[in-house]
């Protein structure tokens, strides 16, 4: 799993990258009521908006961290917005990405990266 | 003066706690050259004796509505509100409370615009419904900015029964957001037409009923026509108590219904204040503008209402908000409640039914004015008519009378050719006799030769 | 002698002093109210209405068939219903309602009298214009009034509410710019610290939005204003007064920056009531300001409405103002209520008819009440009272902006609370407990934690130092750890911290009746 310091995960399998926020951000953020996800079939640039996750009293922008294509949205998380809180890295994932550049995956932080950023903040 | 708690004591000993020597230093930042030294040229101030001579004589310069037979409907309707209402909400803790955002003590406001919004939705005939909006034109325009959203396409056709005001706060709306209206051609009995005008564009069709001249349309045909094309159907009311007779927008398949809940619970008001009623189907809550109110749990689990799915806001979302709105029209929703509440399923019915009834005898009156051409043929309470010559100079002279005879059509749209039409409606405060007044002053002011004098 | 003893105690007996629950859960005046589809009265009705002398079987199946879904109540009952709910809201009417930005100001009773008289409630919009001349006076009369109040030569009186205002200063700019050519100027730059109506109504007008920033002492950074303001620029939106309460000192230099730019300065009038009599928005550059009638000219809340926001128009947006308005015929007043050959420029309609008279003659009585002298006083003192409590709580809370004076409004942020464990949120929840509604928390968005407070004029000292006391002993309970007082607070309001996670993840937003129960179809 690699992160970016906007609180986004990626995680590849072949070329369809798994992209959801961090168990940071989901605390930061309080309650998640709603997410929006992305249509199926959306081309992104890395930093375009993938999704917004909205709490009671906010709406914060998610971003692509690769470019790609959207292959799947989460469609459990409209039902069930508190997986989000539950398991942000893992059942709470937003959409699915087919990369165009695997590549730019390897150039985010991996796990301990992504820690040493945490205890920086 | 009367309004003012503070004495110069008081002043003075403020003052000394600020630290400062007068009020004019707390002042500092404003530019000099900005500071007004004298005061502005306007009258000084006035006890209530004065203001209230002033103000009546004003008043006594305007002939009340309920002055004599009166026929002015297009979108404001005379009705009788019990006066329990307006006990209601001059009430303190209605008329001086502020927003619910402190849901805790506002448990007051926030029940009654959950009781509002069902009672909006039972109307309407739709799944959910706002806590109001500023009147019936504005939520019409934001309707139609909310089938942008929705459908993401940029094209709204305006049927020719629409109220010209609502069509025209439409398009100053969506002409900003870069929308295309299509405004089609004012008809009598046309809501239909904007069938053929529905393409791979359009993101909505606006259709009104009962429409400006009067008439009741059932719309599943439109309805139908417009989700084939996947466009949104948008039915608007300017009657509310049309909703109390009449088949619902939601049971003839409309996706957002909008009205002007004026006729119940609030008075005429020369314009306004007034409450926009706004409801669609659940699916597209998340797309809905205004302020939602929700049932919830408090800390000790007792059952509350909060307002909800704040996210779409202006305070919330700033420049993605859907929309900028940030006020519903709270005391106005709640005499509406209120009025409702007294009404009942029971009572909306009969009112509904008895103004039907009024405008049946308005009919029978006026078919029999030599001249008058009655243009709609199905109605609820109102009625537009064609008569010899200008509408409005014929209003004119049937005034000297002592009778209003409705709004000119050429009122509403100077530019629509159809000088010659007058819109009247009947309600509830509509008797016998102002017909007969009505009808009698008509046959005078139309000449033998079937113009207007 | 006879004694003559009715037998009934007259004083309390101490040992029953302490509180007991009550076995129904009835508190005392407090009532608990269900909704009024629970009482049930799918039958009932509290109006007698006539019987219609003939059906509606002309209409055929354009009548509804199903029941509608409404309940009635007799009229006593209706009563009961919506006092017992009043009971629960609280309102300026019982105590200081200190809501920043808002001004929550006395409401006066004589304004709900005025706008009652038959001659205005009773008056349909679209009368002969020649039987309501006394209320196209009123409106005149009332244009009068804020454009010698404010200085600006023309007044939109349509809007119905502030941020509809905006919308009108905002299209009359776009139409301005578009008259001239200029239509590629496609952004407003607005500073961090405005109220979310603005970026939000600028994008509806669809301009982008781009922030201005902010300097150490809360002002608009002229540096970062003066690089944004490029040849795309339609105009600033700025409050002033600012969110954050205190006066623009470079407001003219503001002003002069924009105008050379090419670009329009539209002015948020929502803290007009700190300077309303001493300082006109026109001399100050202004091109459009919106006024907050139920702000600044006393018209009431009503729980959120309705409002009124007229809009105030320099020369050069003047004649893109909006139909309606009035003009001086040789027959008397008259609405021009279409745009017409010499007012070819006007942008539209913002609604339907002339907007909300209702509020115009409320707002005119307090007008004509107060006078040009009285005006003047209403700023003085509102500003003294902001000033006073300030004052009076700076030495035990962090005023955000502690040098110089405030305006009308006092904003503190939340390093006071640091190390407490108590937050903004749970500071003003407690507040309601010791009798106060809570101040606006959380705006402006740029101080940590704010609370923004705003008195007004209408406020005695008696209530302005309740009020200094109850926060001054709130404070001290921070401080001295009493955490649980705050966490769980409000403890004595008719209701406890509700759940707004459960209410935005499950909306629900009508009643329906349970599967099973009797509905109107019975």
């Amino acid at each position: 799993m690699r992160f970016t310091k906007d609180h986004e995960w990626v995680e590849l399998d072949g070329d369809v990258a798994t992209i959801g926020i961090t168990a940071y951000a989901a605390e930061q953020l309080g309650d998640v009521v709603f997410v929006e996800t992305p249509d199926v079939g959306k081309t992104l640039k890395a930093g375009d908006q993938l999704a917004v996750v909205e709490s009671v009293k906010a709406a914060s922008d998610v971003y692509a961290p690769v470019s790609g294509e959207v292959v799947a949205a989460n469609g459990e998380l409209a039902d069930s917005p508190d997986t989000v809180n539950a398991a942000p890295e893992a059942a709470g994932w937003f959409a699915k990405v087919k990369v165009a550049n695997p590549a730019e995956v390897d150039a985010l932080m991996d796990r301990p990266a992504y820690e040493a950023f945490l205890a920086t903040l | 003066m009367r309004y003012l708690p503070l004495t110069p004591d008081d002043r003075a000993e403020m003052l000394g706690v600020i630290g400062s020597a007068t009020v004019d230093d707390l002042f500092q930042d404003v530019p000099a050259a900005a500071r007004a030294k004298d005061l502005f040229d306007l009258p000084l101030h006035a006890g209530e004796l004065e203001v209230e001579r002033e103000l009546s004589a004003l008043a006594n310069r305007n002939r009340a509505a309920g002055a004599g037979p009166f026929f002015c409907g297009a979108g404001a309707y005379r009705h009788h509100v019990p006066a329990t209402v307006d006990h209601i909400i001059q009430r303190s803790e209605f008329l001086t409370s502020y927003t619910p955002y402190q849901p805790e003590i506002a448990q007051g406001t926030l029940q009654v615009l959950f009781e509002f919004q069902t009672q909006v939705a039972a109307l309407t005939g739709l799944e959910v419904a706002n806590a109001s909006m500023y009147d019936g034109s504005t939520a019409c325009a934001e309707a139609v900015m909310m089938s942008q959203r929705v459908t993401r396409r940029e094209k709204a056709i305006l049927s020719g029964g629409l109220h010209p005001h609502y069509a025209a706060t439409t398009q100053t709306i969506a002409h900003a957001e870069g929308m295309q209206i299509v405004r089609q051609a004012a008809a009598v009995d046309a809501e239909a037409a904007v069938i053929a005008a529905i393409d791979a564009e359009t993101a909505c069709v606006v259709v009104q009923t009962p429409n400006v001249f009067g008439v009741v349309t059932d719309v599943t045909k439109i309805a139908e026509a417009a989700h084939a094309a996947g466009a949104l159907l948008i039915v608007v009311t300017t009657e509310a108590v049309a909703y109390g007779l009449l088949k619902s927008p939601g049971e003839m398949g409309a996706d957002i219904a909008v009205a002007e809940g004026q006729s119940i619970g609030n008075a005429l008001n020369y314009g306004g204040p007034y409450v926009g009623l706004f409801a669609c189907r659940e699916k597209l809550v998340r797309q809905m503008p205004g302020r939602l109110c929700g049932e919830t749990v408090d800390a000790e689990g007792r059952r509350g209402y909060v307002l909800t799915l704040s996210t779409r806001e202006q305070h919330i979302r700033r420049e993605k908000a859907t929309s900028n709105i940030c006020t519903n029209s709270g005391l106005c929703a709640l005499a509406f409640t209120i009025h409702l509440s007294l009404l009942g399923e029971v009572g909306l019915r009969q009112l509904a039914a008895l103004n039907h009834s009024r405008a049946r005898e308005l009919r029978t009156a006026l078919a029999a004015v030599p001249g008058v051409e009655i243009l709609t043929p199905r109605f609820f309470n109102e009625l537009a008519v064609r008569v010899p010559g200008d509408a409005a100079a014929l209003v004119e002279a049937v005034l000297a009378d002592g009778v209003v005879a409705g709004v000119p059509y050429s009122r509403l749209d100077p530019h629509a050719g159809l000088d010659d039409v007058l819109l009247l409606a009947a309600t509830e405060t509509t008797t016998s006799d102002d017909i007969a007044a009505l009808a009698a002053a008509l046959a005078r002011k139309i000449a033998p030769q079937g113009n207007a004098q | 002698m006879s004694i003559v003893n009715v037998g009934r105690p007259t004083r309390p007996d101490s040992v029953l002093a302490e509180s007991h629950a009550s076995l129904t859960g009835g508190r005392g005046l407090l009532q608990d109210e269900p909704l009024l589809f629970e009482l049930g009265g799918w039958d009932k009705t509290g109006v007698d209405l006539d019987a219609p002398a003939e059906d509606a079987a002309d209409l055929g199946d354009l009548v509804r068939a199903g029941p509608i879904g409404l309940a009635g109540l007799s009229e006593p009952e209706a009563v009961r219903h919506y006092v017992r709910l009043s009971q629960k809201n609280h309102a300026i009417d019982l105590a200081l309602y200190p809501l920043g930005s808002c001004t929550m100001k006395h409401n006066p009773r004589l304004n709900e009298k005025l706008a009652r008289l038959a001659g205005f409630a009773d008056l349909h919009p679209l009368q002969p214009q020649s039987t309501t001349q006394g209320a196209l006076e009123l409106m005149d009369r009332l244009a009068h009034w804020l454009k010698t109040l404010t200085g600006m030569p023309a007044v939109a009186l349509s809007p119905k509410a502030g941020a509809h205002g905006e919308l009108c200063g905002l299209l009359a700019i776009k139409a301005a710019h578009e008259a001239a050519g200029h239509g590629a100027r496609r952004r407003v730059l607005v500073p961090t610290s405005a109220h979310g109506t603005n970026p939000a109504t600028a994008a509806f007008v669809g301009y982008s939005v781009t922030e201005i920033a902010q300097t150490p002492d809360g002002r608009v950074d002229i540096a970062d204003l003066a690089a944004k303001l490029a040849p795309d620029v339609a105009a600033i939106m700025v409050t002033n007064p600012n969110t954050c309460g205190l006066f623009e000192r470079d407001i003219i230099e503001i002003a002069r920056l924009t105008h050379e730019a090419g670009a329009y300065f539209y002015c948020d009038g929502a803290n007009f009531n700190a300077i309303v009599g001493r300082v006109r928005p026109g001399d100050l550059g202004v091109d459009a300001m919106h006024i907050n009638l139920h702000k600044t000219f006393s018209t009431p809340h009503g729980g959120g409405g309705p409002g009124a926001g007229p809009v105030v128009l320099s020369a050069a947006l003047a004649p893109f103002a909006p139909a309606p308005w009035v003009v001086h015929g040789e027959a008397g007043l008259h609405l021009v209520e279409e745009a017409i050959e010499e007012a070819g420029q006007a942008f539209g309609r913002m609604c339907a008819f002339h907007g909300q008279m209702g509020m115009f003659v409320r707002a005119y009585a307090y007008m004509r009440s107060h006078g040009a002298d009285g005006l003047r006083q209403v700023a003085e003192d509102a500003v003294l009272n902001a000033n006073y409590i300030k004052a009076r709580l700076s030495d035990v809370m962090s005023p955000a902006f502690p040098d110089g004076p405030c305006m009308h409004e006092a904003l503190f942020d939340d390093t006071w609370l640091e190390g407490t464990g108590v937050t903004t949120l749970d500071f003003a929840k407690a507040m309601i407990d010791e009798g106060f509604h809570p101040m606006t928390m959380y705006f402006p968005l740029v101080v940590h934690g704010a609370m923004l407070i705003e008195p007004t004029e209408t406020e005695s000292k008696r209530e302005l130092d309740r009020f200094c006391e109850a926060l001054r002993a709130l404070a001290a309970a921070a401080k001295a750890g009493d955490a649980e007082r705050f966490k769980g607070a409000p403890y004595l309001a008719p209701m406890r911290r509700l759940d707004e996670t459960l209410a935005a993840r499950k909306p629900k937003l009508t009643w329906r009746p349970e599967p099973d129960a009797p509905s109107a179809a019975a």
